[in-house]
């Protein structure tokens, strides 16, 4: 099942990008982010572009995602786009993307990116971010869980596609109308 | 600003993101308003054109903005329902005395708006024998007005608030018009739920939601966000602040974090200012010619017993002693399973059919109660990603074995008065101000205990009719409020037996009036906020009146 930007579009809509900020519009290139939506240099990981913080997530969607769906790039991408403003919260993303970074290039020898899905899901478990409760002033392992994986896995249950694939074209977040309620299984 | 974690602690930054704002009082003021939630955005709504009126909340005033935020809060595992809206934390402190405890930051919402920011949004009118409970079933005082008082504000009201609605229901009781907006259709769980009522003879109608079916009140229709309780970010379910608002537009002042820490009065009996404070830690009076106290079931009892003083030293409008006691809610019952098919849950978060057949049936033994035949039985599959230590495929596993055929009904239990249960000041606890704080002893007697086990009969036979394996019953063991806090400052003709009078004016005060839930004698089953808005009106014609003949 094919994730396409009208997920991402739903999964911001659901959950928040800064008014103003449309889809595709506020991709950065290349060079650490400045001012006060950059990465956070107290973290264990070093900065990270605005591209590199999208290329770590979309390598970790991969392994957090099912199998079953497809346009984890752009989908991932176009969240990000919405999502990496200035906000606090931009802010806990990118520095707990830099920290799976750092992680990957400490234990690994390589970054994210370039590991194996095994090596991504070994090194998320590692991290702790598999039991850990989510807390965006937690420990590492619960930052990682808050800002990476469940900000992965809310962007994708939210979204129409996400929600099919569990039987719900309409889930919780997700503005699909007040229809879908009263129709029966397809 | 996106991310759960982007809004702020409303309770303990600064909070006015930029504003100047101006909270001193307002010169001249007609009406003081105490309490920015239904009861007095409606009244201040209702008087603004004709009158100076200012409005004082302890909460602030929340960012539309912050609506996304605010539900992503709602899904995230991280936060409890208390952060949704900024609630909890020293501001906001209470205590438990009772045999049961009282979630009360789960309850209720501190700010411009009010509680209707997180509501569910149902809104039934009282049935008539609720009005008479003493002489229809025997059971505390019969109202000192009747539902035919209230019934053209109820009909206000629904306009008000917008409610979506049809005559569907032959245990309603009556009404002069059709609601201003058609019913929600019902779900196709409902469908369900239908063979299995026609089965056992019982039946099932529409409910009615303050909440769009349609554009109306230049708002939009429900778009289907489904997390109604605690937020609505497209606006569709009403809120006070579309009252709040309009009074703005009328003249009306509106100043948030002013908290009211007492209200002072003279020699003749007459409330003369509400002293407040403000987060630069100054205090300020606020004088006015009518004061409206609307601040909740409990807030409400707290002020008056704040506002102790050598005339009145029991507390503010207490001649009776009873400001406080009878503290009510409605209890739940409930009962759900699976069954062996689709049930397509989750997709709203308000329901569409509810049955009040039983309901009448009250007596001295059985409370009045209520049936609801829920939407949003069972997970939602986006709140169970979040948690587990699993992702991927074996996620996706576990959401599919979770989500889909779960079905579950509900039901509201009046709890009969009881002066026992109350709300008073701690002894040795205090706010973030100094002030104590409330005191919950909560008690609910067996009648209502053993109603909630005749609700469970009626909602397990439907359940096993429909073929559900049920896998669980909220009983008189595992019951708990609805948030609905009432009686703390009952409604009586009688000075010896109630706190405000037929008018919902004090007693004791001649310019001191109480919208709110808290003047309620008894409760009924019904949700009560169209109730809270319907004497939120009379009271505001009350003021008005009394105000021109003093002019």
């Amino acid at each position: 099942m094919e994730l396409t930007r009208r997920d991402a579009a739903a999964a911001l809509a659901a959950i928040g990008a800064t008014g103003g900020v449309a889809l595709g519009v506020r991709r950065t290139t290349g060079g650490a982010d400045s001012g006060a939506g950059g990465p956070d240099p107290s973290s264990d990981g070093a900065a990270l572009s605005d591209e590199a913080v999208r290329e770590a997530m979309t390598a970790v969607a991969r392994v957090v995602y099912p199998e079953a769906v497809s346009g984890v790039d752009a989908f991932v991408g176009g969240f990000l786009d919405g999502r990496l403003d200035g906000s606090a919260h931009a802010a806990g993303v990118r520095a707990a993307a830099a920290e799976v970074e750092s992680a990957a290039r400490s234990w690994y020898d390589s970054p994210v990116t370039d590991l194996s899905p095994a090596e991504r899901d070994g090194l998320l478990r590692e991290l702790g971010a598999d039991v850990a409760d989510e807390n965006p002033d937690g420990t590492t392992a619960e930052r990682v869980r808050f800002f990476v994986v469940n900000e992965l896995l809310l962007a994708l249950y939210a979204s129409p596609t996400g929600g099919e694939l569990v039987g719900i074209e309409n889930p919780q977040g997700y503005a699909g109308g007040a229809e879908s309620y009263r129709r029966g299984p397809p | 600003m996106s991310g759960a974690e982007s809004v702020g602690n409303e309770r303990s930054d600064g909070g006015d993101a930029g504003r100047d704002v101006n909270r001193t009082p307002v010169p001249d003021a007609d009406v003081c308003v105490v309490g920015a939630g239904p009861a007095g955005a409606l009244v201040a709504d209702r008087l603004a054109a004709d009158h100076e009126v200012v409005v004082l909340d302890a909460g602030p005033r929340f960012d539309p903005a912050d609506r996304l935020a605010r539900q992503e809060r709602a899904i995230r595992p991280f936060y409890g329902r208390p952060d949704v809206w900024g609630g909890g934390g020293a501001r906001d402190a209470y205590e438990n005395a009772g045999d049961r405890s009282y979630p009360l930051n789960h309850a209720r919402v501190k700010g411009v708006g009010g509680s209707t920011l997180h509501w569910q949004g149902m809104v039934m009118r009282l049935h008539e024998d609720d009005f008479n409970s003493g002489t229809a079933r025997g059971v505390g005082p019969d109202w000192p007005i009747d539902y035919a008082d209230l019934r053209p504000y109820y009909a206000e009201s629904e306009r008000e608030l917008g409610v979506a609605g049809a005559s569907d229901n032959p245990y309603a009781p009556p009404r002069e018009e059709p609601h201003p907006m058609p019913a929600f259709e019902p779900s196709y769980s409902d469908s369900l739920f239908a063979e299995a009522c026609e089965e056992l003879g019982i039946d099932m109608h529409s409910v009615p939601n303050a909440r769009n079916s349609e554009p109306y009140d230049d708002r939009s229709p429900c778009v289907g966000y489904g997390t109604c309780q605690p937020v609505c970010p497209s606006g569709a379910k009403y809120d006070a602040t579309v009252h709040v608002e309009r009074a703005e537009e009328q003249g009306a002042t509106v100043i948030d974090r002013a908290p009211v820490e007492r209200l002072e009065h003279d020699s003749d009996d007459r409330v003369t200012g509400a002293v407040y404070a403000t987060p630069d830690g100054e205090r300020h009076r606020q004088a006015a010619d009518a004061f409206v106290v609307a601040a909740g079931g409990v807030e409400t009892p707290r002020l008056l017993l704040l506002s102790a003083s050598d005339r009145y030293p029991d507390g503010l409008a207490n001649g009776s002693g009873h400001v406080g006691e009878f503290f009510m809610d409605h209890l739940f019952a409930g009962a759900g399973g699976t069954l062996d098919e689709p049930t397509r849950q989750n997709h709203v978060g308000f329901y569409t059919s509810a049955c009040d057949q039983f309901y009448d049936e009250a007596d001295e033994t059985q409370a009045p109660f209520k049936l609801e035949f829920f939407n949003y039985a069972g997970p939602s599959p986006v709140e169970m990603a979040l948690t587990g230590d699993d992702w991927g495929d074996s996620l996706l596993e576990r959401l599919r074995d979770g989500y889909g055929t779960h079905v579950a009904m509900g039901g509201l239990v009046e709890q009969a008065p009881d002066a026992d249960s109350r709300i008073t000041l701690a002894d040795d606890r205090t706010d973030d101000r100094g002030n104590p704080v409330p005191r919950i002893e909560w008690t609910v007697g067996d009648r209502a205990l053993d109603t909630i086990e005749r609700a469970n009969e009626v909602q397990v036979a439907i359940l096993e009719e429909l073929g559900a394996d049920v896998e669980w019953v909220a009983g008189p063991d595992a019951t708990g409020p609805a948030y609905h806090h009432m009686g703390t400052t009952r409604m009586s003709d009688d000075p010896e037996r109630g706190v405000v009078d037929a008018d919902c004016r004090t007693h004791d005060l001649d310019n001191c009036w109480i919208a709110s839930s808290s003047v309620f004698p008894t409760s009924g089953a019904m949700n009560p906020t169209l109730t809270i808005a319907a004497l939120a009106l009379r009271v505001a014609d009350d003021v008005d009146a009394r105000l021109s003949e003093t002019n």
